[in-house]
């Protein structure tokens, strides 16, 4: 008679089987039986955080920083619905989790018990699937199922609900068998016919673009690699959404930064006058598009992405190619050395004009800012954050509003997976947390959160969890006082109602820093920004940066919502030589 | 009401909405339904009816039909939407005009009144095969199968027949012919 185990042996059983070494939680009676088995399992290590929504995001920055996913492990009632934020936060950005949470027992369910909530009804739609285990029995292939659905087709947050009883109660454990086939959902079936249709539309254009998005990421390195090739291979230009950025190399000459609300005005000017859009793995996010009516009018559109569902969703495309990222690259890359052994040469020439005109689009500088000697202007923080930080093989994440988008633009990264942001979300207070998962990841790598004064103080009890672990993470905050992007809208947009966008009282950041047992560097002028910048990579604790900023800096350029690509807003610099007048101030 | 220059996202043209009766199999499991229809209102989308049971025990196979109008986007997206849901096994997509595709809705019809009145409720009844379930001295249920609309016309135009209570389900398809849907 084969060995009966309980429950909670078998949550440990099936994290073993996935090779899980860290679980990102927070212990209560409804998961107390696991807690308890927890010593017996060495190979498994818990990270306790703060609050539910930490445990949430720091598996969201670990899954994203190693490509493996993030498990939580949270009690019922309060627990649960404290880690809805991130459940919904790993759904729109497409990152693999697996939360585990305790529910209160089966007799008791539907009875209003304490800490009793209907966690599966609620996280339904924030969830790619989720279980309420009601059989001990079916425990194992649940756990088992929830990992595939996570990670498998476009990666997402799943979560098991198991009652007490259920932890306690025994069965055996079948030994598993990582299946290598896919499920049912996953979608990579896309022909050599569509393929070939592509590369005869790119040796057609005159006026093509890449349009990259997480998608490349989630694909894994190898997808990464296999764009660079594919641009190598064609000449053509290249700009990424938010979440792409890392899988092609910010200082490459074929670049043109991000593309979208706040993108570069090459980045945008060349996506709404291209005759040939590739997008590969985004998804035509309203960020992106700006008004759909508008949106490059004149280009064939073509869409790679594994989900279905997202082609056509808010654009309409000429030619949908639905696979995996990494194999349609590599079959693209594969018939154009087989037909086109020579595509960049013979192909420089149709596209010259079009890049000539990319490099008068270029030269209006768009990221450019009016430094100061007398205060920092953030976006010189994150220049200077970036130059004395990319010789390190540095992961950066961040939090929600204008310096995430200033670091989006000035912080240049070559490599996948060293870039953690809510994009889909835009989760405010994900970036500390996000640095925890990450660090745990990378235990020797420097992980900096570029963080605004009023995003961290959202989740800033995590910083708790960073010294119980000894993780040096670095938390950047430019700070300004005001929740700048609020601010800058208001300015723009509302009259300069400045409404409640100022924080009145703030905490000292770096008693603060000192309280919880870290260390804090304040960096009030340009002058002594690059030495305090680099005590902080050379401090082996976490640290808390107050950079104080500008604070009445905004964040250009901007296509002002509801407008298309080519009626962007560019920065003061631009604006003080082009006198805005009457149309163009309309816009704003 | 002024436009505001701080709008989110302009909304697009409108295009024409089209009737679709979207048959979806799945899994016979605790909140398959909520589900189906979540996704539903989550994402905006629109019910006009819903018929749901299972059918086949063995397989624990369900089938729900939902008729819901849209935008040929919108449909598009329902179904790619429903067939990423993981107890979802396959989608099926009919216009209301299909003539290869049966469309049918029961209801039932309480009337209360005279035996004149009754025999004309029945006599307007018949020829949506009605079928007489209960009756009393003063009353009656009848059943009728047939489209949404023409229950629609009758439930209205009975009342003078004493009409005074209406029982209904949403529609159910089959296609025409030998062939199923795969």
């Amino acid at each position: 008679m084969p060995k009966l185990l309980s429950g909670a042996e078998i949550v440990f059983k099936c994290l073993e089987d996935q090779n899980v070494e860290y679980i990102f939680g927070y212990p209560g009676g409804a998961v107390l039986p696991i807690y308890d088995e927890l010593k017996n399992h060495s190979s498994i290590k818990h990270i306790l955080v703060r609050h539910e929504q930490g445990a949430g995001h720091a598996a969201e920055g670990y899954a994203r920083s190693s490509g493996k996913p993030g498990v939580v492990l949270v009690t019922s009632g309060p627990g649960a619905t404290n880690v809805v934020t991130a459940l919904t936060d790993a759904y729109m950005d497409s990152v693999p989790l697996v939360c585990i949470s305790g529910q209160v027992p089966t007799h008791l369910i539907g009875t209003d018990a304490f800490q009793e909530c209907d966690t599966t009804g609620i996280t339904r739609p924030c969830t790619k699937h989720n279980w309420l285990v009601k059989d001990i029995k079916d425990l194992s292939k649940i756990i088992h199922k929830a990992f595939e659905v996570a990670t498998t087709g476009r990666p997402g947050p799943v979560l098991v609900d198991i009652p007490k009883d259920i932890q306690f109660q025994k069965t055996d454990y079948p030994k598993f068998k990582k299946k290598n086939k896919l499920n049912g959902k996953v979608h990579n079936h896309f022909s050599q016919k569509e393929i070939d249709e592509l590369v005869k539309l790119m040796s057609k254009s005159k006026k093509p673009i890449f349009y990259t998005g997480g998608g490349v990421i989630n694909s894994g390195p190898k997808a990464s690699e296999l764009l660079r090739e594919l641009v190598a291979a064609t000449g053509f230009p290249i700009t990424s959404t938010l979440q792409g950025l890392g899988c092609f190399p910010g200082d490459d000459n074929n670049f043109l930064g991000m593309l979208g609300m706040h993108g570069t005005y090459e980045a945008n000017n060349a996506m709404h006058d291209c005759d040939l859009m590739i997008n590969i793995g985004a998804r035509f996010d309203d960020r992106i598009t700006g008004k759909i009516d508008e949106f490059s009018p004149k280009s064939k559109k073509v869409h790679i992405d594994i989900d279905p569902s997202s082609i056509n969703k808010n654009v309409k495309v000429d030619l949908p190619i639905v696979g995996d990222v990494q194999s349609v690259i590599s079959s693209i890359i594969k018939t154009i050395k087989k037909t086109k052994p020579n595509f960049v040469k013979s192909n420089k020439q149709q596209i010259s004009k079009w890049w000539e005109q990319i490099g008068k689009w270029r030269e209006k500088k768009s990221l450019d800012y009016i430094n100061s000697n007398e205060t920092i202007k953030p976006q010189y923080a994150v220049q200077r954050l970036y130059e004395l930080t990319k010789n390190k093989d540095t992961f950066i994440t961040t939090e929600v509003g204008q310096h995430q988008m200033w670091a989006a633009q000035h912080y240049k990264f070559d490599k996948p997976n060293r870039w953690m942001t809510s994009g889909g979300l835009g989760t405010m207070g994900y970036g500390l947390p996000a640095a925890v998962g990450v660090q745990i990841a990378h235990p020797k790598k420097l992980v900096v959160d570029i963080a605004g004064e009023a995003s961290v103080l959202m989740t800033i009890q995590e910083m708790s969890t960073a010294v119980q672990y000894n993780l040096p993470i670095k938390i950047f905050i430019l700070n300004n006082e005001y929740m700048g992007m609020v601010r800058q809208w208001q300015e723009l947009l509302h009259e300069k109602n400045y409404s409640e966008s100022y924080t009145a009282a703030l905490p000292d950041f770096v008693k603060l820093a000192e309280a919880y047992g870290c260390i804090g560097i304040r960096a009030k002028t340009p002058d002594e920004l690059d030495d305090k910048i680099i005590e902080m990579i050379n401090t082996d604790r976490p640290v808390i940066f107050d950079c104080l900023v500008d604070k009445q800096e905004n964040c250009f350029p901007m296509i002002p919502s509801g407008k298309p690509h080519n009626q962007m807003l560019l920065g003061p610099k631009d604006q003080e030589q082009n006198k805005i007048t009457g149309k163009g101030k309309t816009l704003v | 009401m002024t436009k505001s220059k701080s709008a989110y996202s302009v909304a697009g043209k409108k295009e024409k909405l089209d009737t679709h009766i979207i048959v979806v199999w799945v899994d016979n499991e605790a909140g398959v339904l909520a589900r189906v229809v979540g996704l539903f209102s989550g994402r905006g989308y629109n019910i006009e009816s819903l018929a749901v049971a299972e059918i086949d025990s063995k397989l624990n196979i369900s089938r729900i039909t939902i008729v819901t109008t849209g935008t040929p986007q919108v449909i598009d997206q329902i179904k790619l939407q429903l067939k990423k849901l993981v107890p979802v096994h396959k989608v099926a997509d009919f216009k209301r005009e299909d003539k290869q595709v049966i469309f049918k809705e029961m209801a039932l019809f309480k009337f209360v009144g005279n035996n004149n009145k009754r025999g004309k409720a029945l006599n307007a009844c018949k020829k949506y095969n009605a079928v007489i379930l209960d009756k009393t001295k003063k009353s009656c249920v009848i059943q009728i199968t047939a489209l949404r609309r023409e229950i629609d016309k009758m439930s209205k135009n009975l009342k003078k027949f004493g009409l005074i209570s209406v029982s209904r389900t949403g529609a159910v398809a089959m296609t025409r012919g030998a062939e199923t849907f795969k």
